[in-house]
Order: structure tokens, then C-alpha cells, then sequence
């Protein structure tokens, strides 16, 4: 069984779909949705649709901060994300947002855990940018593996014999055992908005067989995305970043 | 974990078992035979005890991750992997032929002997790293031998343990990886132990801090190798496997070898005593760079290591102290790099009066990037052509040898580069085919660059073969051909 994950797609219609037409290459018999199909931008119709449409088909798909935001409360967002969970809110109809509010917290495949931020509350939205972070996710689940998005950009965290959480790097294309002494946690980067410093889509494929994940990357065309984010009149950071990758 | 009783006469996984054939502390090997499987095969079992040490478990997963994803004559090929829930193993072919333990005992050994096996061991060290993996559990009985070279090596002439070379057959084998560090993947075995990871007489000293990512610390361990097989004594004892008995390793220099062994010559101990720098950025570059000192013992440049007479103890403890080693870990990208910064570049130069043109237009084109990697090594070639039947005179008239003024006229080009000698070493080759004979030291001293000048592009010689088109076809590595522009009149024609 191959999975396909991805993260943090958020309106970007470019990213998405370069990454679709490269699983094609992968041989995948699955995809997973591990959140924030929306918010920064210009695309949230299409992309909401889209994912929709792959749910129908089987794909799996948790809920982000970004999705649960467009029903429920913006408040305790950044000014710039909150003005483009108001923009997005008015390009969506009642289906959409229905989808949106609608998707689990969590999902479970076997030994895989899907969730969007972090294992130890679901709606908690922490982020996993270090040991503390990861240790706290992989001790609140009896799964082998956990996948989570939210902090864009790609890591890969195991808990050792010792009990401390160890950050591994990954290296794009290159497929890494999941070793079985270990439990893992893997950071997916972001499908629309990059933060390490690469402007490429990433993903991530899982394969359950052999026990193992491949981190991706896959160039689109985010100029114009960034003309998209400019033409709608949404916050310049977010046009900026898709240019610089952070 | 469930486990099986292996006996010969079973079988795991379509693998018949057959006999044992070495019992250690860590592991099991048994013959295998499996259908279809031509290749002699034996299988590793680690010795799992009750109460199942997770860091051997551990170190054996490592082991099994990293091993497939080796290929090349210094490592086994592999043919199967048990997994864990059922009966750990790993499948490999069988080296015939016996580890570097039982010679290693004999230490002392002759001198020709040790730089053979440290040119061979450091040639597999070079291939290992070239694929992101590092050793660091290098010891004579991890080393093996294959029964027969794969290509017989060429040496500079007046150099050749021919009798220390049949001995050990051909190619060195490593043959256990379970300390050992992918760099492309997660190391496992980080932060497991609370005690550094290798084996106590052969330990870097980064080792002892805890870092695995420098594939320096496999030039250490050889360097402890090709000091106890020359001297019978090993440079830091037998210490306790503590961190507290390692430390020491941070700041002890040890005993030069020819305190012990007089008739070491000052480049064996310029080579053993830079492998064995605390520091790895005083070690060699590569462990490519490594192996090609040890096949030109003549051109090594000699510091003060090679004539050092004392263990300045004292001064190592206390500059140990007051200049604590330099914790921060190396950036995981420097060492990716590092194999293609210090690369080993081969230019061949015609030195004949109608080549002088080009053999400018050859330098500038090295000292430019010789520039961009400063850890690079540049071997200065030129052939002498020898009639293909009977013998030459190699003597002028006057009875200087040939030879020597071309050695002459190499050094004399190259001196407007002003490198440093350890950078830069010269070799003129006799034979009757020029561009085999460039190929062949190419071969030999595993170059990664080589840049020849071609004369003309037109006429004749495009029918009948030029040196440096020889060269572009047949060589493995990157070749670099300059051409002397030609004047805008001839161009055009």
C-alpha cells in the first residue's frame, strides 16, 4: 500500500495540481489530505472541490486550522491569515464550507496516524518545530507512525531508545527505511506555500509494504500563483513568500 | 520476537541452512545454499540475548539498512534480510580468504607489506565514502581480502611489493556495518549509547564527543592499523571502553613510530602521524588523497611529523585544555561535499617545443581551478614515448637521463603555479602508448579530474586518433579538453 501525502495545500491551484500529475509517477493507491486545503490563497473554490472530489474517490482527509477557521472562529490567527480566512469565506458556497468543517480530526490506517498539527490534541494546532514538540506527539499515540503538515517545511522525527525526540533532515528522492526498533513521526512540507527556502510543491510517499517514506519536491509555476495572491488583493507577504520559499 | 533454532539442515526463507562457520560475541555466520543462487552465501544471525539489548537490535537494523544499499567490490553483496519479527538475518556472499587479524597478530611486519594493505584499505575507505556512508568501526578483523584483484595495480617503478600484494590478493572487504553511518539517512544509533560508539584501541577523537558524520574518523582508525602493523605496538594501548578512559584520546599524541621501529621511513611516519591528528581537518583531505600518498611514498611532503623524535605530552594536555576541542558539530553539508571539494585532478602535460602553447593554456586553466577547491591535489603528468620493440637509450648524449630532465622540465612548468608541495605531485610515465599510459595512471590512482590539451582539430589526426581523444573515450573519470585558440584567420578557413 502507497500513500500519497499532502499538506497544506492552501488555495494554491498550481501547486496542487503539479503535485497530482506527479503522483502518477509514483504508483500510489492512495492519497491522504493531512489539511489546510485553504487560507493564503488565491484558489479556495477550486482546491476545496478538488479535494472533495478525491475524498469521494476514497482519498483520506483531516481537518486543518486554516478549514476549521472558515466556519468557526479566526480570532486567535495572525492579522494576515485572518484577512485571508475573511477573503476566502466569500468565495466559498455552503457545500464547500460544509466539506471543510465537516473532515475528522484524525485518521487511522493500520499503524499510520494522520493528523494535521500534532497527535497530543488534535485542535491544540501545536507546532512541531522541535524535540519537546515531537516527543510530546509521539508519546500521545499507540501508532507507529504519525503524519502531520502544519509547520511546512519537511522533517522526520523518531523517538529513541532513551525516550528523547531526534529531527532527521530528509533528503528529497531518497527513500528512508521506517525502522522498526523506533516509532516515527513525519513532517510533510507544504503542497502551497514552502517555508524552507525551496519554492518547489512538496509531498511525501508512504509505502506500508516496505516500511518506508520518500520525501518529494516538485517545481510549478508560483509566479503566477503569486500574480493570483497580488490581483485578488490579498496580504503581499503571502505573494513574497511563494517567490522566496519562507 | 519469536524466535527460530537454527540447525543445518533447515530452512528460513528458501535459504537451506548448512554449517556454522564463526561463532562471535555479537553475531553467527552460517553457510547458506539457496536454489538458484550460484554465488557462495553465508547468513548473519545476531546473537540476541534474553532480555533483548536494544542497542544491539538497534546496531543490527542499522546494519541491515545500510549494507543494501552498498555496491562495488569492498563490500559484500547482499542477497536476503530476515525481518525482526521472525528471525533477524542477513544474507551475503561468502569472502573466501581470512580477516587482516591473524597477519595483524604477527605484527611487526615488513614495511612494504603495511603500505600495500594501508593503499588497499584506504581505496576501500574512498569507495565507501564516495557513498555516503562512513565505517567507524574499522579493526582487523571488520577487514577482508579478496582472493583475486579484479585489475592488477600499477605502481610507480621502484615500488612494488609484489610478494606483500599476492598475500592479501586483491581488493580490500569490509564486513561489518553495524556501527556504522549513512549520511542520507537517519542514524539510528544517535544518542542510543551513553558510551561513545567503536572499538576502544581504534576510536577518532570525534568519536569520543559523540559525532558520526566525519569520514575522517575511518582515516584515524587506519592510521592506528598501519601503526600497530609496523611497530607490534598499538599508539593509545588497550584502553577501558569508558568515557572517562577515552577523553584522553582528545589530547594524547602518541609515540612516534620510529621510537620504536628505526628503519620506518619519515613519510611512513609523516602518513601515520597525519592520520592520527586529533583534528580531523589536519588529517587527509579524502581518504582518496590518502591512498594516493601511500602508492607515491617518494612525493609525500614531509613536516615536522616526520622527523618527530618526542611525544610532546605535556604540551597536547595542556593545549587539549586550554583550546577545548571544537564541539559544534560539522554541518552535515560540508561533509557531503567534501569528496567532490578535495578532488584528485591529473594533468598531462606535452612538454615538446610545439606544445608550449598549449601547456600555458593547460596551466591557466589549473591554477584557475585549483582556486575553487583548495583541498584538491594536482598530479602532474608527462609521458615519455618509448619505441614499442627493443630497447631505448633513455640518455642524452651527454649522459643526463632523459628522464630526469623531463622531471626537470615538469617541475619547471609547474612552478609558476606556486602550490604548495603537499598539493602537487609529478610523474613521468614511460611507454610506447601515450594515452594507456595516461589511462592507466588515471585508473590506478583513482583521479577524479583529468585535463589534457589537444593540438588541432583538423586533418590527419582526426582519422587517425589523438592522444587526448583516446583519452575522452576511454577514461572514467571528468576529462577536460583545452585547445589553443586558434588565430581568427585560420578559424574562418
Amino acid at each position: 500500500m502507497r500513500i500519497a501525502l499532502l499538506a497544506d495545500i492552501h488555495a494554491n491551484r498550481e501547486a496542487f495540481e503539479a503535485v497530482l500529475a506527479r503522483l502518477d509517477k509514483h504508483r500510489i493507491d492512495q492519497v491522504a489530505l493531512l489539511g489546510d486545503i485553504v487560507g493564503y490563497g488565491p484558489d479556495p473554490a477550486f482546491c476545496t472541490e478538488k479535494a472533495m472530489e478525491l475524498v469521494e474517490r476514497g482519498a483520506l482527509g483531516v481537518i486543518g486550522n486554516h478549514d476549521a477557521a472558515i466556519e468557526g472562529d479566526s480570532s486567535d490567527m495572525n492579522s494576515i491569515a485572518r484577512a485571508a480566512i475573511d477573503w476566502s469565506r466569500g468565495r466559498l458556497d455552503a457545500e464547500h464550507r460544509r466539506f471543510l468543517s465537516g473532515l475528522p480530526e484524525t485518521l487511522r490506517v493500520g499503524d499510520a496516524l494522520f493528523v494535521h498539527a500534532s497527535a497530543r490534541s488534535p485542535r491544540g494546532w501545536e507546532y512541531i518545530t522541535g524535540p519537546q514538540e515531537a516527543e510530546r506527539s509521539l508519546r500521545a499515540t499507540d501508532a507507529r507512525f504519525t503524519f502531520v503538515g502544519h509547520v511546512h517545511k519537511p522533517q522526520l522525527w523518531r523517538l529513541t531508545g532513551l525516550g528523547v525526540a531526534i529531527g532527521h533532515e530528509p533528503i528529497t528522492g531518497f527513500e528512508i527505511p521506517l525502522a522498526k526498533s523506533f516509532v516515527w513521526l513525519g513532517v510533510i512540507g507544504a503542497v502551497g506555500q514552502p517555508r524552507d527556502g525551496s519554492t518547489a510543491a512538496a509531498f511525501a510517499i508512504l509505502d506500508l509494504k516496505r516500511q518506508s517514506i520518500q520525501f518529494e519536491r516538485v517545481p510549478y509555476d508560483h509566479f503566477t500563483t503569486c500574480r493570483k495572491v497580488r490581483e485578488a488583493g490579498l496580504p503581499e507577504p503571502l505573494a513574497t513568500r511563494l517567490l522566496r520559499g519562507r | 520476537m519469536g524466535r527460530m533454532q537454527l540447525q543445518t539442515g533447515t530452512t528460513l526463507d528458501g535459504f537451506v541452512i548448512g554449517k556454522k562457520i564463526h561463532q562471535g560475541g555479537m553475531a553467527e555466520i552460517w553457510e547458506v545454499t539457496k536454489d538458484g543462487i550460484e554465488a557462495p552465501l553465508v547468513m548473519k544471525i545476531p546473537l540476541i540475548l534474553d532480555g533483548d539489548d536494544p542497542t544491539m537490535i538497534v546496531g543490527f537494523e542499522q546494519e541491515q539498512m545500510i549494507l543494501p544499499r552498498l555496491a562495488g567490490p569492498h563490500v559484500p553483496k547482499i542477497y536476503g534480510l530476515g525481518d525482526f519479527s521472525i528471525q533477524p538475518y542477513i544474507v551475503m556472499e561468502r569472502i573466501d580468504g581470512e580477516s587482516l587479524l591473524k597477519r595483524f597478530k604477527e605484527a611487526p611486519i615488513p614495511l612494504a607489506e603495511v603500505i600495500d594493505l594501508g593503499a588497499k584499505i584506504a581505496t576501500a575507505l574512498a569507495s565507501l565514502h564516495a557513498q555516503d556512508v562512513i565505517h567507524l568501526d574499522l579493526k582487523p578483523s571488520n577487514i577482508m581480502f579478496r582472493p583475486t584483484k579484479a585489475f592488477s595495480a600499477k605502481v610507480d617503478p621502484g615500488f612494488a611489493p609484489e610478494n606483500a600484494s599476492e598475500r592479501h590478493g586483491g581488493e580490500a572487504v569490509f564486513i561489518d556495518f553495524g556501527l556504522s553511518r549513512h549520511l542520507k539517512l537517519p542514524d539510528l544509533l544517535a544518542e542510543e549509547f551513553r558510551v561513545p560508539m567503536g572499538t576502544a584501541p581504534y576510536i577518532a577523537p570525534e568519536q569520543v564527543l559523540k559525532l558520526r558524520e566525519e569520514p575522517r574518523s575511518d582515516q584515524f582508525a587506519l592510521g592506528v592499523l598501519l601503526y600497530t602493523l609496523a611497530t607490534g605496538e598499538r599508539p593509545f594501548g588497550n584502553p577501558k571502553h569508558t568515557t572517562k578512559a577515552l577523553i584522553r584520546r582528545l589530547y594524547e599524541a602518541p609515540t612516534p613510530p620510529r621510537l620504536i621501529r628505526k628503519d620506518i621511513p619519515d613519510y611512513l611516519q609523516e602518513i601515520i602521524l597525519r592520520c592520527l591528528d586529533v583534528k580531523p581537518e589536519r588529517r587527509y583531505p579524502t581518504a582518496r588523497q590518502l591512498a594516493f600518498e601511500l602508492r607515491h611514498p617518494e612525493q609525500v611532503t614531509l613536516t615536522d611529523r616526520a622527523t618527530r623524535e618526542k611525544t610532546h605530552w605535556l604540551k597536547n594536555m595542556l593545549a587539549g585544555r586550554l583550546n577545548p576541542y571544537d564541539k559544534a558539530p560539522l554541518s552535515r553539508l560540508e561533509s557531503y561535499r567534501h569528496a567532490s571539494t578535495a578532488p584528485i585532478m591529473m594533468v598531462a602535460v606535452d612538454l615538446s617545443s610545439e606544445g608550449v602553447p598549449l601547456a600555458e593554456a593547460l596551466r591557466d586553466l589549473v591554477s584557475r581551478l585549483l582556486v575553487t577547491s583548495p583541498d584538491s591535489r594536482l598530479a602532474c603528468v608527462n609521458v615519455l614515448k618509448t619505441a614499442r620493440v627493443g630497447l631505448d637509450t633513455l640518455m642524452e648524449d651527454d649522459g643526463t637521463s632523459i628522464h630526469v630532465k623531463r622531471l626537470v622540465e615538469l617541475k619547471n612548468w609547474a612552478a609558476e603555479m606556486r602550490l604548495p608541495p603537499e598539493r602537487i605531485t609529478f610523474h613521468v610515465l614511460e611507454s610506447p602508448d601515450p594515452a594507456e599510459a595516461l589511462l592507466t595512471f588515471a585508473r590506478n590512482n583513482h583521479v577524479d579530474h583529468l585535463l589534457v590539451g589537444a593540438r588541432g582539430s583538423g586533418g590527419v589526426r582526426r582519422y587517425l586518433g589523438s592522444v587526448s581523444t583516446a583519452v575522452v573515450a576511454e577514461a572514467a573519470c571528468t576529462v577536460t579538453v583545452v585547445r589553443k585558440q586558434a588565430a581568427e584567420d585560420e578559424a574562418e578557413a
